[in-house]
């Protein structure tokens, strides 16, 4: 028995004394410098839906990259993301990189917002980002931006989309699959129902929240009992589990019924594919927050020395939200409808509400 | 085939994963040496790399602070194991826990330390109704336990959200959570030098700790506990009331897993939780257990190691290694120590060759096993 274990200790040891000699060379990369920025090093922590959720942490991360690309900044070096698995590595996570003295901590997501104010506190100098959050006390973290968007406003112009599409192609209901009931979720849901009844009021919305946004199947089986229902176009606001919505939708399409998904954060139009020559995607147009513009700004600020704590707004009027540029799935109608929509709220002639006026229309649950 | 000690198979499970996690490192082309200084940087709080920067105690005190509850739920776990009984129901016992901590802690005025003991309280107890449920259907109608724990882990999940959206204050600026719970019912940090959560809920475990291995060392209880789990008709015939042990067992393991629920909303939620889904400290008792050997000493070892992996992934991420490596390792050993019968018949071989050797040194035969 001690052999064994003399063995394996062994063992042990040669590897750890061969890798310690393997250590590889620092990567430089000259010519890359920008001289009138500071190099610095940015942490993004993301929540429970991971890296590659196709949405919110996925955007806000991209806006870093962007950044990154331009300064000439090294992913792993200069800036990198820590994975959360549960609300419990928030801190533990934010602290990391506080310890590691990068110059700019981002987060995406309400749910951060105890953990921020915590890190706030014990490292009050350390610049943080704050994306969803504008709730903070200012006086006790100064140093984090927080950056909120007017979802409302975005949601109520895919809700025209959608209420126009249905009203046209003769059909009654169209639905809504949210993520988790919360202030910011209530934002998107609010913005639909407005958007869609200001174009076809008899239209009926079926609403199903998720209560999770890493649940594709939850997703997928919302999905699949809202469009059962009659529901035409869904609305999905619920980060990775709306990608279990559009694959409900895709097998649908496939199976040669008509279906629609309107997309959220990112223009989710290539996720929605449902032939292999990619001509034709179910995802009719996206809601577009754009998180990668907060995330980006908030770094250049933080190298131009110009970062400041505070709320900070994205709304329709500059671009925060909106739709995609590109809109293969729409008709000429449906985008002069949404242009007019956007001059409406821009103008102050239409305003938005962030309450949900009905939580009445839900199915099943 | 000799006895082995339990412990030391884990052990030499550990080892073999950890091996591997160096190997797989190196063969996708990333320093095993990054994966040495993350966990070591986790466990000590020493960078090898920046060896100038000193010791920093934040990634300690953040290993303990994950294995608190982990221990817990492998004690809960264990104990019902060593009744012959699998609680995979942990989840919901932890959040039934979480939530009858949240109750207290918003519903009842308390003074300072008397009102997280009594949070405490309320949570194992809410712990034993959730563990109650399966060991009565289990005892009495012989259904099933993992069956009905799973069910009522989604169960616990439902209702808990239901009453703590219903009854209890919503903070407004999220709509997600519950207000703040009051400062008296907090547990505080142990150091406030660090900015670790690393609260005085480890006491818990602590406690847990000894209650386990008193119960089934030490007392009458604990040994018609064991008698039932190695036998039921064995334990029955000897006049053992195996029904009633198999309850209060489910009762002891809920408990211990609704404190460990507690601990996280008291100590580092600081409110009560609407939960979107399972924190998985439920399942991850089970591997603990399992690893442990089902004993107080080894579940603290085990629950040590798999929150140092837990607390690791930072570091790794943060030396570039994918996150992932952790939970590979401990799939690793949970298989290992699955299929320990391969590693106790490999100990043997071993043996008996050291055997030959020293016995009978001309009859062995070429070529390595």
């Amino acid at each position: 028995m001690k052999k064994v274990l003399k063995m394996a200790l062994a063992s042990l040891m040669a590897v750890t004394t061969l890798t310690a000699c393997s250590q590889p060379a620092e990567e430089e990369n000259p010519g890359t410098e920008t001289p009138t920025e500071e190099k610095i090093s940015i942490g993004f922590v993301t929540d429970m839906g991971g890296i590659n959720d196709h949405s919110f942490n996925e955007t806000s991360y991209k806006g870093i990259q962007e950044y990154a690309a331009e300064a000439g900044l090294v992913e792993g070096t200069d800036y990198s993301y820590l994975q959360s698995d549960s609300e419990t590595d928030y801190m533990p996570n934010l602290s990391t990189y506080a310890e590691e003295g990068v110059d700019l901590i981002a987060a995406a997501g309400f749910l951060f917002a105890d953990a921020i104010t915590e890190a706030a506190q014990a490292y009050p100098d350390q610049k943080m980002l704050i994306i969803d959050v504008d709730s903070l006390d200012p006086e006790m973290t100064p140093n984090v931006q927080q950056a909120v968007f007017a979802e409302h406003e975005g949601s109520y112009l895919v809700g025209v989309v959608a209420g126009l599409r249905a009203k046209n192609e003769g059909y009654d209901a169209v639905g809504f699959v949210m993520g988790q009931e919360s202030v910011t979720m209530e934002k998107f849901w609010a913005g639909y129902q407005q958007g869609v009844w200001s174009v076809y009021p008899e239209c009926q919305i079926y609403y199903d929240n998720a209560n999770n946004f890493a649940a594709p199947e939850v997703g997928k089986s919302l999905a699949g009992k809202q469009y059962n229902s009659g529901a035409y176009i869904i609305f999905h606001a619920a980060g990775a589990t709306g990608n279990g919505v559009i694959s409900e939708a895709q097998e649908r399409a496939m199976n040669g019924e008509d279906v629609w998904v309107i997309g959220v954060d990112t223009d989710q139009y290539a996720q929605g594919y449902v032939d292999e020559a990619q001509t034709k995607s179910i995802i009719l147009t996206s809601m577009m927050k754009r998180v990668d513009t907060a995330s980006y700004n908030a770094a250049k600020a933080v190298a131009d020395g110009t970062f400041e704590g505070g709320v900070v707004r994205y709304t329709l009027a500059d671009n925060g939200v909106g739709l995609p540029e590109e809109n293969p799935n729409l008709t000429e109608e449906e985008l002069a409808a949404v242009e007019e929509a956007t001059q409406k709220i821009v103008s102050g002639e239409v305003v938005v509400s962030e309450t949900a006026v009905n939580n009445d229309l839900t199915i099943g649950d | 085939m000799k006895k082995h000690n339990p412990l030391v198979i884990s052990l030499i499970a550990v080892v073999i994963g950890l091996l591997f996690a160096f190997g797989l490192v190196a063969i996708t082309g990333r320093n095993p040496f990054d994966l040495l200084t993350a966990l070591v940087r986790s466990m000590t709080g020493f960078n090898m790399q920046k060896p100038d920067a000193g010791i920093n105690p934040m990634f300690v005190l953040n290993w303990f602070k994950y294995s608190v509850p982990m221990i817990l739920t492998g004690l809960s776990v264990a104990f019902a194991y060593r009744t012959g009984l699998f609680n995979i129901g942990g989840e919901g016992q932890f959040i039934v826990g979480g939530t009858a901590a949240a109750f207290v802690a918003l519903c009842v005025d308390l003074p300072p330390i008397i009102h997280p003991i009594a949070c405490l309280l309320a949570a194992a107890a809410a712990g034993a109704v959730w563990g109650f449920l399966p060991g009565l259907l289990k005892a009495y109608r012989g259904i099933n336990e993992v069956v009905i724990c799973i069910m009522l882990n989604y169960s616990a999940m439902y209702i808990c959200n239901m009453l703590t959206r219903g009854l209890l204050p919503i903070d407004p600026n999220t709509n997600a959570r519950t207000i703040s719970i009051p400062d008296s019912a907090v547990l505080k940090q142990v150091t406030t030098a660090t900015a670790s959560q690393f609260n005085w809920g480890f006491l818990a475990a602590i406690v847990g700790l000894v209650i386990f291995w008193f119960i089934i060392e030490k007392t009458t209880f604990g040994f018609s506990l064991k008698a039932t789990g190695f036998n039921k008709e064995a334990a029955r015939f000897a006049g053992m009331k195996v029904e009633r042990n198999i309850i209060l067992s489910m009762m002891i393991s809920g408990a211990f897993c609704g404190v460990a629920g507690a601990l996280l909303v008291l100590g580092e939620y600081k409110y009560g939780r609407i939960y979107t889904g399972f924190d998985n400290y439920g399942f991850d008792g089970i591997s603990i257990a399992l690893v442990g050997a089902a004993n107080a000493v080894g579940v603290f070892f085990a629950g040590m190691l798999f929150s140092l992996l837990k607390s690791a992934s930072g570091n790794l991420q943060i030396f570039q290694i994918p996150s992932e490596i952790a939970e590979l390792v401990q799939a690793i050993i949970i298989y290992l120590v699955a299929i320990q019968y391969a590693i106790i018949l490999v100990l043997d071989k071993i043996d008996f060759k050291g055997f030959k050797k020293k016995r009978e040194p001309k009859s062995i035969e070429g070529g390595d096993a």
